[in-house]
Protein backbone atom coordinates (compact mmCIF):
# COMPACT_ATOMS: atom_id res chain seq x y z
CA UNK A 1 0.00 0.00 0.00
CA UNK A 2 1.20 3.47 -0.82
CA UNK A 3 2.24 5.48 2.20
CA UNK A 4 0.21 8.61 1.98
CA UNK A 5 0.79 10.25 5.33
CA UNK A 6 4.15 11.91 5.86
CA UNK A 7 5.54 12.67 9.30
CA UNK A 8 8.62 14.82 9.79
CA UNK A 9 10.20 15.02 13.22
CA UNK A 10 13.71 16.46 13.22
CA UNK A 11 16.11 15.51 16.00
CA UNK A 12 16.31 17.93 18.89
CA UNK A 13 13.28 19.98 17.85
CA UNK A 14 10.02 20.34 19.72
CA UNK A 15 7.64 20.17 16.79
CA UNK A 16 6.44 17.77 14.10
CA UNK A 17 4.87 18.11 10.67
CA UNK A 18 2.15 15.80 9.42
CA UNK A 19 1.21 16.06 5.74
CA UNK A 20 -1.46 14.14 3.90
CA UNK A 21 -3.24 14.39 0.56
CA UNK A 22 -6.85 13.24 0.21
CA UNK A 23 -9.07 12.10 -2.64
CA UNK A 24 -11.71 14.45 -1.30
CA UNK A 25 -12.91 17.93 -2.24
CA UNK A 26 -11.68 20.57 0.20
CA UNK A 27 -15.10 21.31 1.73
CA UNK A 28 -15.66 17.65 2.59
CA UNK A 29 -12.23 17.35 4.16
CA UNK A 30 -12.88 20.40 6.30
CA UNK A 31 -16.33 19.12 7.27
CA UNK A 32 -14.69 15.99 8.72
CA UNK A 33 -12.94 18.30 11.21
CA UNK A 34 -15.87 20.57 11.96
CA UNK A 35 -18.84 18.25 12.56
CA UNK A 36 -18.80 16.39 15.90
CA UNK A 37 -20.51 13.23 14.58
CA UNK A 38 -17.95 12.96 11.76
CA UNK A 39 -14.98 13.55 14.09
CA UNK A 40 -16.32 10.77 16.32
CA UNK A 41 -16.27 8.35 13.41
CA UNK A 42 -12.78 8.88 12.08
CA UNK A 43 -11.02 9.65 15.37
CA UNK A 44 -12.72 6.71 17.07
CA UNK A 45 -13.54 8.82 20.10
CA UNK A 46 -16.57 10.25 21.83
CA UNK A 47 -16.96 13.98 21.27
CA UNK A 48 -18.29 15.52 24.48
CA UNK A 49 -17.99 19.01 23.13
CA UNK A 50 -16.83 20.64 19.92
CA UNK A 51 -17.49 24.33 19.36
CA UNK A 52 -16.19 24.85 15.85
CA UNK A 53 -15.59 28.59 16.09
CA UNK A 54 -12.96 31.09 17.16
CA UNK A 55 -12.52 30.94 20.95
CA UNK A 56 -14.63 27.79 21.15
CA UNK A 57 -13.51 24.74 23.09
CA UNK A 58 -13.53 21.00 22.64
CA UNK A 59 -13.44 17.82 24.71
CA UNK A 60 -13.01 14.20 23.61
CA UNK A 61 -13.26 11.02 25.63
CA UNK A 62 -12.14 7.54 24.60
CA UNK A 63 -13.36 4.45 26.42
CA UNK A 64 -11.93 0.95 26.39
CA UNK A 65 -13.86 -2.27 25.65
CA UNK A 66 -15.14 -2.40 29.25
CA UNK A 67 -16.48 1.16 29.09
CA UNK A 68 -13.80 2.66 31.32
CA UNK A 69 -12.45 6.05 30.31
CA UNK A 70 -9.09 5.37 28.66
CA UNK A 71 -8.25 8.89 27.61
CA UNK A 72 -9.70 12.33 27.96
CA UNK A 73 -8.39 15.21 25.93
CA UNK A 74 -9.44 18.81 25.63
CA UNK A 75 -8.40 22.23 24.44
CA UNK A 76 -9.49 25.55 23.04
CA UNK A 77 -9.85 26.72 19.48
CA UNK A 78 -7.84 29.84 18.71
CA UNK A 79 -8.68 30.18 15.05
CA UNK A 80 -11.38 28.65 12.91
CA UNK A 81 -11.45 29.70 9.25
CA UNK A 82 -13.68 27.36 7.20
CA UNK A 83 -11.84 25.49 4.44
CA UNK A 84 -8.55 27.11 5.44
CA UNK A 85 -7.27 26.80 8.95
CA UNK A 86 -7.87 25.53 12.48
CA UNK A 87 -5.57 26.46 15.34
CA UNK A 88 -6.24 24.69 18.61
CA UNK A 89 -4.56 23.48 21.77
CA UNK A 90 -4.56 19.82 22.75
CA UNK A 91 -3.99 18.40 26.20
CA UNK A 92 -4.45 14.87 27.51
CA UNK A 93 -5.80 14.78 31.06
CA UNK A 94 -3.73 13.13 33.81
CA UNK A 95 -0.60 12.75 31.68
CA UNK A 96 2.80 14.46 31.92
CA UNK A 97 2.77 15.41 28.24
CA UNK A 98 1.80 19.04 28.63
CA UNK A 99 -0.11 21.14 26.13
CA UNK A 100 0.47 21.05 22.42
CA UNK A 101 -0.42 23.66 19.84
CA UNK A 102 -1.86 22.31 16.60
CA UNK A 103 -1.97 24.41 13.46
CA UNK A 104 -3.91 22.59 10.77
CA UNK A 105 -4.03 24.08 7.30
CA UNK A 106 -6.40 22.87 4.59
CA UNK A 107 -5.53 23.31 0.95
CA UNK A 108 -7.38 22.70 -2.30
CA UNK A 109 -5.33 20.72 -4.85
CA UNK A 110 -8.04 20.17 -7.48
CA UNK A 111 -11.84 19.93 -7.50
CA UNK A 112 -11.60 16.40 -6.10
CA UNK A 113 -8.39 16.45 -4.10
CA UNK A 114 -7.14 18.34 -1.09
CA UNK A 115 -4.33 18.43 1.40
CA UNK A 116 -3.74 18.80 5.12
CA UNK A 117 -0.68 20.39 6.68
CA UNK A 118 -0.53 19.82 10.40
CA UNK A 119 2.12 21.56 12.46
CA UNK A 120 2.21 20.37 16.07
CA UNK A 121 4.32 22.26 18.61
CA UNK A 122 5.11 20.71 21.99
CA UNK A 123 6.32 22.34 25.21
CA UNK A 124 9.68 20.59 25.08
CA UNK A 125 11.79 18.22 22.97
CA UNK A 126 11.47 15.55 25.68
CA UNK A 127 7.67 15.75 25.66
CA UNK A 128 7.55 15.58 21.89
CA UNK A 129 9.75 12.48 21.83
CA UNK A 130 7.71 10.82 24.57
CA UNK A 131 4.46 11.40 22.69
CA UNK A 132 5.93 10.18 19.43
CA UNK A 133 6.89 6.94 21.15
CA UNK A 134 3.42 6.33 22.61
CA UNK A 135 2.00 4.33 19.68
CA UNK A 136 5.25 2.35 19.55
CA UNK A 137 5.01 1.51 23.27
CA UNK A 138 1.32 0.76 22.84
CA UNK A 139 2.09 -1.69 20.04
CA UNK A 140 4.58 -3.55 22.22
CA UNK A 141 2.16 -3.59 25.17
CA UNK A 142 -0.69 -4.84 23.00
CA UNK A 143 1.51 -7.66 21.81
CA UNK A 144 2.51 -8.58 25.34
CA UNK A 145 -1.02 -8.40 26.69
CA UNK A 146 -2.22 -10.65 23.91
CA UNK A 147 0.55 -13.12 24.59
CA UNK A 148 -0.36 -13.12 28.27
CA UNK A 149 -4.02 -13.71 27.53
CA UNK A 150 -3.12 -16.49 25.17
CA UNK A 151 -0.93 -18.09 27.84
CA UNK A 152 -3.78 -17.88 30.34
CA UNK A 153 -6.09 -19.81 28.03
CA UNK A 154 -3.43 -22.50 27.61
CA UNK A 155 -3.15 -23.18 31.35
CA UNK B 1 -4.00 -1.15 12.38
CA UNK B 2 -4.02 -4.94 12.29
CA UNK B 3 -0.80 -5.09 10.35
CA UNK B 4 1.01 -2.93 12.86
CA UNK B 5 -0.25 -5.03 15.77
CA UNK B 6 0.77 -8.18 13.99
CA UNK B 7 4.32 -6.95 13.48
CA UNK B 8 4.68 -6.26 17.19
CA UNK B 9 3.03 -9.52 18.08
CA UNK B 10 5.47 -11.26 15.77
CA UNK B 11 8.40 -9.56 17.48
CA UNK B 12 7.09 -10.27 20.99
CA UNK B 13 7.84 -13.98 20.62
CA UNK B 14 11.41 -15.08 21.52
CA UNK B 15 11.50 -17.96 19.00
CA UNK B 16 10.46 -15.63 16.20
CA UNK B 17 13.13 -13.13 17.22
CA UNK B 18 15.68 -15.96 17.16
CA UNK B 19 14.50 -16.94 13.65
CA UNK B 20 14.95 -13.35 12.46
CA UNK B 21 18.45 -13.22 13.89
CA UNK B 22 19.30 -16.51 12.20
CA UNK B 23 17.96 -15.46 8.80
CA UNK B 24 19.52 -12.00 9.09
CA UNK B 25 22.99 -13.40 8.29
CA UNK B 26 21.92 -15.67 5.40
CA UNK B 27 18.76 -16.79 3.62
CA UNK B 28 17.73 -20.33 4.63
CA UNK B 29 15.14 -22.98 3.81
CA UNK B 30 12.41 -23.85 6.31
CA UNK B 31 14.18 -27.13 7.03
CA UNK B 32 17.52 -25.46 7.74
CA UNK B 33 15.81 -22.97 10.06
CA UNK B 34 13.92 -25.72 11.90
CA UNK B 35 17.14 -27.71 12.44
CA UNK B 36 18.37 -24.85 14.66
CA UNK B 37 15.49 -25.27 17.10
CA UNK B 38 14.31 -28.03 19.39
CA UNK B 39 10.72 -27.06 18.62
CA UNK B 40 8.58 -29.31 16.41
CA UNK B 41 8.82 -28.60 12.69
CA UNK B 42 5.12 -27.54 12.31
CA UNK B 43 5.65 -25.01 15.12
CA UNK B 44 8.59 -23.51 13.25
CA UNK B 45 6.48 -23.46 10.06
CA UNK B 46 3.78 -21.55 11.92
CA UNK B 47 6.36 -19.00 13.09
CA UNK B 48 7.66 -18.64 9.53
CA UNK B 49 4.12 -18.14 8.28
CA UNK B 50 3.48 -15.36 10.82
CA UNK B 51 6.79 -13.65 10.03
CA UNK B 52 6.04 -13.85 6.31
CA UNK B 53 2.48 -12.57 6.73
CA UNK B 54 3.63 -9.45 8.51
CA UNK B 55 6.35 -9.00 5.89
CA UNK B 56 9.34 -9.34 8.20
CA UNK B 57 10.44 -12.33 6.12
CA UNK B 58 10.20 -12.86 2.39
CA UNK B 59 10.16 -16.12 0.45
CA UNK B 60 12.29 -16.56 -2.63
CA UNK B 61 12.15 -19.53 -4.98
CA UNK B 62 15.65 -20.91 -5.46
CA UNK B 63 15.47 -23.81 -7.88
CA UNK B 64 13.24 -26.35 -6.16
CA UNK B 65 13.80 -24.84 -2.74
CA UNK B 66 12.15 -21.92 -1.03
CA UNK B 67 14.53 -19.70 0.87
CA UNK B 68 13.49 -17.30 3.56
CA UNK B 69 15.28 -13.99 3.78
CA UNK B 70 14.84 -10.92 5.87
CA UNK B 71 12.88 -7.94 4.60
CA UNK B 72 15.30 -5.21 5.57
CA UNK B 73 12.88 -2.45 4.62
CA UNK B 74 10.19 -3.73 6.96
CA UNK B 75 12.67 -4.33 9.77
CA UNK B 76 13.87 -0.76 9.43
CA UNK B 77 10.30 0.52 9.53
CA UNK B 78 9.66 -1.28 12.78
CA UNK B 79 12.95 -0.22 14.30
CA UNK B 80 12.06 3.38 13.53
CA UNK B 81 10.00 4.50 16.49
CA UNK B 82 8.21 7.16 14.48
CA UNK B 83 6.70 4.55 12.16
CA UNK B 84 3.92 3.46 14.56
CA UNK B 85 3.05 7.13 15.11
CA UNK B 86 2.88 7.68 11.35
CA UNK B 87 0.77 4.52 11.01
CA UNK B 88 -1.63 5.80 13.63
CA UNK B 89 -2.23 9.00 11.64
CA UNK B 90 -2.34 7.10 8.37
CA UNK B 91 -5.05 4.82 9.80
CA UNK B 92 -7.03 7.81 11.04
CA UNK B 93 -6.74 9.68 7.74
CA UNK B 94 -7.64 6.57 5.71
CA UNK B 95 -10.73 6.26 7.85
CA UNK B 96 -11.55 9.94 7.39
CA UNK B 97 -11.23 9.55 3.62
CA UNK B 98 -13.50 6.50 3.40
CA UNK B 99 -16.10 7.97 5.78
CA UNK B 100 -16.26 11.22 3.81
CA UNK B 101 -16.47 9.40 0.47
CA UNK B 102 -19.47 7.52 1.78
CA UNK B 103 -20.90 10.74 3.18
CA UNK B 104 -20.55 12.33 -0.25
CA UNK B 105 -22.46 9.58 -2.04
CA UNK B 106 -25.22 9.58 0.59
CA UNK B 107 -25.97 13.24 -0.06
Amino acid sequence: MERKTKVTAEDGKHDILIIREFDLPLDLLFKAYAEPELVEQWMGTKVLKLESKKHGSWEFETTDAKGNVAMRASGVIHEFIPNQKIIRTFEMANTPFGVQLEITEFEKLSDDTSKINMHVIYESVAQRDQLLKLPFAYGINMAHNRMEELLKTLK
Amino acid sequence: MNLRRDVFQALADPTRRAILLLVASQSLTAGAIASNFDTARPTVSKHLQILTECELLEQKQNGREIHYHINAKKMKEVADFIEPFRNMWDDRFNKLESIMKEYQTRK
